[in-house]
């Protein structure tokens, strides 16, 4: 089986590396920063996101994918997003809780 | 030739949606495993919401140990894209060598995780019974290590078959499948990693 179907230009996979360190320190920066409690768990909860969305963009060659193949991946996920939003009522509720 | 007719249609028809059926069924594997840690990590964050007395998780793990092994899973990540891109030019040699890389990336992480635990289980009594903390932790990333684990073991098959020159530049798809389970593997970590140690 070739995989020459999904020939495109090699990402710069070194800047993805770089990215992805760069928002490894930055998020550990965050976790110790004095915000306010909600901002540092939205902040890291973002910076988390953005370093999968990248791993899955370009080191699982998902930006390049055909769209139906994007459309299956993305299913599942939309599952999980309605599974998290279903906690936010009690993330809401009990935020104060969490270590300051 | 009714048959080589027959499979052209499928082919023609399966086109649109993935360029191999190893691919395709590894994501769907992919996309069920998320599905678990998803389920995983919201009983997580349920139990903690549901906990006022939890411990700061800075407190009890080591963070700093943590994003070390973090950077280490990201390496591999790294050598995993240039095994891949190496036998897709035809290099054998490369490819063996980016797959070592990787394979002790995920070797030293294990240590790392292996080491960490130890220290947690042994000098601060923490264990999968001790408490609703120690219960989530070892759950995560005890499962998580299991997946690193087995693909530790699948990339060295996958290695094995490359040295013997199993793979060319024209036949390389089961490198690209192992390597997407191993970029998932990292991309949860990575979402493990903020969500119980950092957060």
């Amino acid at each position: 089986m070739t995989t020459r179907e999904t020939e495109h230009a090699e990402p710069n996979y070194w800047m993805v590396w770089v990215a992805l360190l760069i928002l490894t320190i930055v998020e550990l920066g965050a976790a110790k920063s004095p915000m306010p409690r909600v901002a540092v768990v939205v902040s890291l909860c973002a910076l988390a996101l953005v370093k999968a969305a990248l791993v899955a963009a370009y080191f699982m060659h998902l930006k390049f994918e055909k769209y139906a193949l994007i459309l299956v991946v993305a299913s599942p996920l939309l599952l999980s997003a309605i599974l998290y939003i279903g906690l936010v009522p009690d993330a809401i509720t009990h935020l104060h809780w969490l270590p300051h | 030739m009714a048959h080589a007719t027959t499979m052209n249609e499928v082919e023609r028809y399966e086109a649109p949606l993935t360029p191999g059926w190893g691919k395709l069924m590894m994501w769907i594997f992919l996309c069920s495993d998320a599905m678990s840690f998803a389920g995983l990590l919201a009983a997580y964050a349920a139990v903690r919401m549901g906990n006022p007395d939890w411990p700061i998780p800075a407190s009890k793990l080591d963070v700093p140990l943590t994003a070390f092994n973090t950077f280490v899973l990201i390496c591999s990540s790294v050598t995993m894209v240039k095994a891949l891109s190496a036998i897709r030019h035809g290099n054998r040699k490369g490819l063996a060598g980016w797959l070592l890389g990787t394979i002790t990336g995920g070797a030293i992480f294990l240590g790392i995780q292996a080491f960490e635990w130890t220290h947690l289980v042994v000098h601060e009594g923490l264990s999968i019974q001790s408490s609703l903390f120690g219960a989530t932790f070892f759950i995560l990333t005890g499962f998580h290590g299991s997946h690193v684990l087995s693909g530790v073991i699948y990339l060295s098959c996958i290695a094995i078959k490359g040295v013997r020159g199993g793979y060319t530049n024209d036949n390389n798809s089961p490198v690209e499948i192992a390597g997407l389970y191993w970029h998932f593997v990292d991309l949860i970590w990575i979402l493990v990693f903020t969500f119980v140690y950092l957060i």
